[in-house]
């Protein structure tokens, strides 16, 4: 019974995904029928600036995906300026004098970030040292096993058998 | 004993670090406006659309810039702080109705109590842009030279009121 339970409600997830997805389609439709493409060049360079800031009242999606509000208005406020003819430089300078690095997905190097930037590379150095050292002090405790003559004489012998077999 | 020691020590700087991340509040994002001058604006008043309101107007005196909005949930929540606050006259609130419609937004002040000295009109967000405003309520002490000095992100709780915003705002007041 359960599984039968779970197996209708699998065959149910195309039908919400098909729903989600119309209703993007929905919401897409509605932003074009509010805000008509004027200048296709522009909305291509609006899609590639605000897919790498962040949109603040979602944190995790990016202002290009985002439906917040705030998104909306400061799309609204990048394509202007991209219409004014500002640079990209520019336009990511106002939004940081604004809202600060945090909407940048790409965070600038600088002293406060240098642990973010650098400390993976030192964890992994770390890491390797500590590596190098264990493999050495394990070496040195694998003694070589010290043959005694008898058991010399059965190799030796062994190895001629061999020898003899394989001529 | 190193071989148990080693392993405490990481386990124990790992719940540090994780103890700490717990408690981060990651929705409050530090402004880089703290300690630089006020965004100007001018924009039409709540009361008297034809009149315009404009920081530069509120130079030498220390004032609150309170971000809010008539259908925002939690400024409904802080609102009867900002109620209290008005009413112990230390400190001028004013209002920056945040897309809003004047309706709506005079409405809920007649209802509610209106603790701000004086509302402006931002029904766009343009001038909540420039503040870096991403989340209603959110509130701004400016000094007498008009720079911002402290920003409080979501709803003033009378506790953070207390230990925060009004000695912020007594020692502000000391200052030229």
């Amino acid at each position: 019974m359960r599984k039968l339970l779970a197996v209708m409600l699998l065959g149910l997830l195309p039908l919400y995904a098909q729903y989600a997805h119309a209703e993007q389609v929905k919401d897409m439709a509605q932003d074009l029928a509010e805000h008509p493409i004027k200048d296709p060049a522009v909305e291509k360079r609006l899609i590639n600036l605000s897919q790498k800031l962040r949109c603040l009242v979602c944190q995790n999606e990016s202002l290009a995906s985002s439906h917040a509000e705030l998104a909306e208005d400061l799309r609204r406020q990048v394509r202007e300026m991209i219409e004014k003819g500002m640079t990209d430089k520019q336009i990511t300078d106002y939004l940081v004098a604004r809202y600060g690095d945090f909407v940048l997905y790409d965070p600038p190097v600088k002293e406060t970030t240098l642990l973010l930037w650098y400390g993976p590379f030192g964890l992994v150095l770390v890491g390797m040292a500590v590596l190098f050292y264990q493999l050495r002090k394990r070496r040195r405790l694998i003694k070589e096993p010290e043959l005694s003559p008898e058991a010399h004489h059965r190799a030796a012998a062994l190895l001629n058998d061999e020898e003899d077999n394989q001529a | 004993m190193m071989r148990f020691i080693l392993p405490l020590v990481a386990f124990i700087v790992l719940v540090v670090f994780l103890a700490k991340g717990l408690f981060l509040h990651p929705h409050e994002v530090p402004s880089p406006l703290i300690d630089k001058p006020a965004p100007g604006f001018s924009l039409p008043r709540l009361d008297l659309p034809a009149k315009k309101f404009s920081p530069a107007d509120m130079k030498g005196k220390v004032w609150l810039l309170n971000v809010w909005a008539s259908w925002c949930e939690s400024c409904k929540d802080e609102h009867p702080v900002l109620l209290d606050l008005a009413g112990q006259h230390q400190v001028a609130i004013y209002g920056l109705d945040y897309k809003d419609k004047p309706a709506d937004a005079k409405a809920w002040l007649n209802t509610a109590g209106n603790p701000y000295t004086l509302v402006a009109q931002d029904a766009d967000g343009r001038v909540g842009i420039d503040y870096g405003v991403y989340g209603v309520p959110e509130t701004y002490v400016i000094d007498k030279q008009g720079i911002i000095r402290y920003k409080q992100i979501g709803p003033i709780t009378m506790q953070n009121l207390r230990s925060i915003i009004l000695p912020m705002v007594h020692k502000l007041e000391k200052e030229s």
